[in-house]
């Protein structure tokens, strides 16, 4: 199964390293990783997605807790969470696609952020699936390039995850 | 006043109350040489390979309670470390492992003798550290040996660019250090001891089983008395040997793929199963399907709680030191009114004897040839059974684990999880250095007696009286086992050819060899070495070729699907 597991960690040289060793030593899945500080310079805060049987996922949890320089984390998947990735799409648009182009992006919430006279390129920012459904939704011949950060979550109401 | 780099490492060292460091210079650890020299708190051990440096830390922590502590340089220093890191990490072993790197501003350009030691030992060290800034040395030591003695023990490294060892400032040891992130666990939960405690007291086919976190947690005295006072039986793995004394009647011996026949089947079949620091790895528990096939109530006592349920799913997960979870459980069972079942314990015991009757470690000796078991029973017998033992890897290890009863902990120090062939010999020099007046002995083969042969060397220099039993069958005697079983007998470069001439390259270290061909003379060989207290014996017994280790539970099958030697 999915899993959504948010992870505070020492902003140190190497923790990330730590991380992604623990997952390729072990054999564990990775779908996703995105790192950043957080409002605590100290800090960063880490999303990984993953998957695998509840045993795995145990497992993955344990281990993450045992690094020493992870200071706590949570499966976000186990409660009500709000789950966020950011798309930036090169398309292919001219002539009459042009127009077309812009229109799917709108329908999908994107906003077109460069334009050349060839391509448009669009943001997006939604679940992992909705940005699945948006690439579903256009011509794949006219997809140039995509980059996407992976997910972020955050757990719902008052579900917080700090020190 | 001011410091160097190098002056507040060694400061941090005698801080810590560190009697020996094994190492070896280079360039990048010059500066941290010469603070040593001039200082004379801290005894340096010259070996002759990074490798046995850390095994002989290694050995000195396991037969202590103490952080071993080991110095290399930067580059092939640190590379030839890693064997030793790993080993300490697959047995959870405190080290301390110092290594040179080049200096800052060289690193990352392909320096002389560079390699990314955080890098490198990433996946086999419990924490690692590259120290940036002189001011952080300290600091980062104290924190080193912290973590490496805490929790679920391991080997931490610290490493310390050359400019960074030649750096000052002022020295000041922290009394204490508190890593937020980090908060390993004491006592267990209440209410899961008292839940084990009833388990155990309603157990009608009870098992203890309890592996080398007894031993690390010095937790032997209390592991002792419950099982007394349960008067359950016990099995000890292969880490775990002393933990309960071998020669008790409660003991069962070690499980496992070469455990005994009584352990084994006492493991599959009982209905408490009480594991103590230990892990259920695979050549205990073998294929874990069939270890689930029986129903049992498993109670799991572990300070990592990932050791918990990885391999098998545990009904009373119990996290906390070992020592302190055992002194609460027994707290509670000295409480309770209830005792187990005497009539159900009785039938348990009438059914375990039967298996013992079986007599799984018998082995036909011989007038002729050397049996290697024979060998192991009478270094048994002419060290009283109160030496220190080390190993290397192979099949001497687990007949030595077999045969040689021990009854404490701490004096049987081999490599169970890594399995690193070469470990013995210097961790056998660690031992000594620890306990200078102890009987020291290796266990080897001449296949892993040479992967640090030249150690003969060091053990010279400190005059290291060692006695090294060197079970020669002329064949890498496991792997030849196995080719026999499984391979078709075909014996695929599992035969060393082109052996030396053991007695002679011990003569040329400065030591007495001796060479024992025939059974008859094994005794007096083993008497006449032990009785050299000062001299470093190197006895080749010339054994069996053919002799195969049993019991054996292949590879991937169960417990119950033991292969007995009659059966052969």
């Amino acid at each position: 199964m999915r899993h959504i597991i948010s992870l505070l960690m020492e902003n140190e040289a190497g923790a990330l390293s730590r991380v992604a060793g623990l997952f390729s030593a072990r054999g564990y899945n990775i779908e996703s990783l995105s790192v950043a500080p957080t409002e605590d310079a100290t800090l960063s805060r880490m999303t990984i997605v993953t998957s695998g049987s509840d045993d795995v996922i145990e497992q993955i949890i344990k281990q993450l807790n045992k690094l020493i320089e992870v200071v706590t984390v949570m499966d976000l998947s186990e409660g009500e969470h709000i789950e966020r990735e950011l798309m930036l799409v090169k398309v292919r648009a001219v002539g009459e696609m042009r127009e077309e182009m812009a229109r799917i992006a709108g329908i999908f919430h994107g906003r077109i952020i460069d334009v050349s006279d060839k391509t448009y390129t669009i943001e997006l920012t939604d679940t992992v699936s909705g940005l699945d459904s948006f690439l579903q939704a256009i011509d794949r011949s006219l997809i140039l390039e995509t980059v996407r950060t992976g997910a972020s979550g955050i757990g719902r109401g008052d579900r917080v995850l700090k020190l | 006043m001011e410091l160097t780099g190098a002056e507040i490492a060694i400061r941090c060292l005698q801080e810590e109350g560190v009697e020996y460091v094994f190492g070896y210079p280079g360039g990048a650890v010059l500066f941290i040489y010469d603070a040593l020299f001039n200082q004379d708190k801290i005894k340096h051990i010259l070996v002759r390979h990074e490798q046995a440096a850390v095994h002989a830390a290694d050995g000195y922590a396991r037969s202590t309670d103490r952080v071993g502590v080991a110095l290399v340089t930067s580059g092939p220093g640190v590379t030839n470390a890693v064997t030793g890191i790993a080993t300490a990490y697959m047995d959870s072993i405190p080290l301390v492992i110092i290594s040179g790197q080049v200096p800052t501003r060289a690193i990352g350009e392909d320096a002389f003798q560079e390699v990314d030691a955080v890098g490198i030992t990433r996946p086999c060290v419990k924490h690692n550290f590259l120290v940036k800034d002189v001011k952080e040395i300290a600091n980062t030591i104290k924190k080193a040996f912290y973590l490496a003695r805490s929790g679920r023990p391991g080997p931490v490294l610290v490493d310390i660019p050359k400019d960074v060892s030649n750096q000052k400032t002022e020295f000041h040891y922290p009394a204490t250090v508190s890593v937020r992130s980090y908060h390993p666990a004491q006592h267990g939960e209440v209410g899961l001891v008292k839940q084990a405690a009833q388990l155990l007291l309603g157990a009608r086919r009870p098992m203890v089983y309890a592996g080398g976190g007894v031993v690390l947690s010095d937790a032997s005295k209390q592991l002792t008395e419950l099982v007394r006072l349960l008067g359950f039986p016990c099995t000890n793995t292969l880490m775990g040997l002393g933990g309960y004394p071998a020669t008790d009647k409660q003991s069962l011996g070690m499980p496992g793929m070469h455990g005994t026949l009584e352990a084994n089947m006492a493991m599959q079949h009982c209905d408490v199963l009480l594991a103590v620091g230990a892990r259920f790895d695979d050549r205990v528990i073998g294929n874990v399907e069939h270890f689930n096939r029986e129903k049992r109530n498993i109670i799991h006592i572990d300070i990592d709680p990932s050791s918990i349920s990885k391999r098998v799913k545990v009904d009373v997960p119990i996290v906390g030191d070992v020592a302190h979870v055992l002194g609460d459980l027994l707290a509670v069972l000295h409480g309770s009114k209830q005792k187990p079942e005497p009539q159900a314990l009785a039938a348990w015991w009438a059914q375990i004897e039967e298996w013992r009757g079986k007599r799984c470690l018998g082995y036909k000796n011989s007038d002729e040839i050397i049996k290697p078991q024979f060998v192991i029973e009478k270094l048994y017998e002419v060290t009283r059974g109160d030496a220190f033992i080390t190993s290397d890897v192979g099949q001497h290890q687990m007949w030595t684990a077999q045969y040689y009863k021990f009854d404490q902990p701490r004096r049987w120090i081999n490599s169970g999880g890594l399995g690193t062939m070469g470990f013995g010999m210097p961790a056998a020099m660690g031992v000594q250095m620890a306990h200078p007046d102890a009987t020291v002995a290796c266990v080897t083969g001449e296949g892993s007696i040479q992967m640090n042969i030249q150690e003969l060397s060091t053990c010279k220099q400190f005059r290291l009286p060692l006695k090294i039993v060197l079970l020669n069958n002329r064949y890498l005697g496991m792997v030849r086992q196995w080719q026999e079983f499984f391979h078709g007998n075909r014996y695929s470069e599992s035969y060393m050819e082109a052996l030396p001439d053991f007695v002679k390259l011990a003569e040329a270290y400065g030591h007495v060899g001796m060479r024992i061909d025939k059974p008859s003379d094994v005794e007096p060989a083993l008497k006449e070495a032990f009785a050299r207290k000062h001299d470093l014996v190197f006895m080749d017994f010339r054994t069996d070729q053919t002799e195969n280790v049993f019991p054996m539970v292949p590879g991937g099958k169960g417990l119950s699907e033991v292969i007995l030697a009659e059966e052969l």
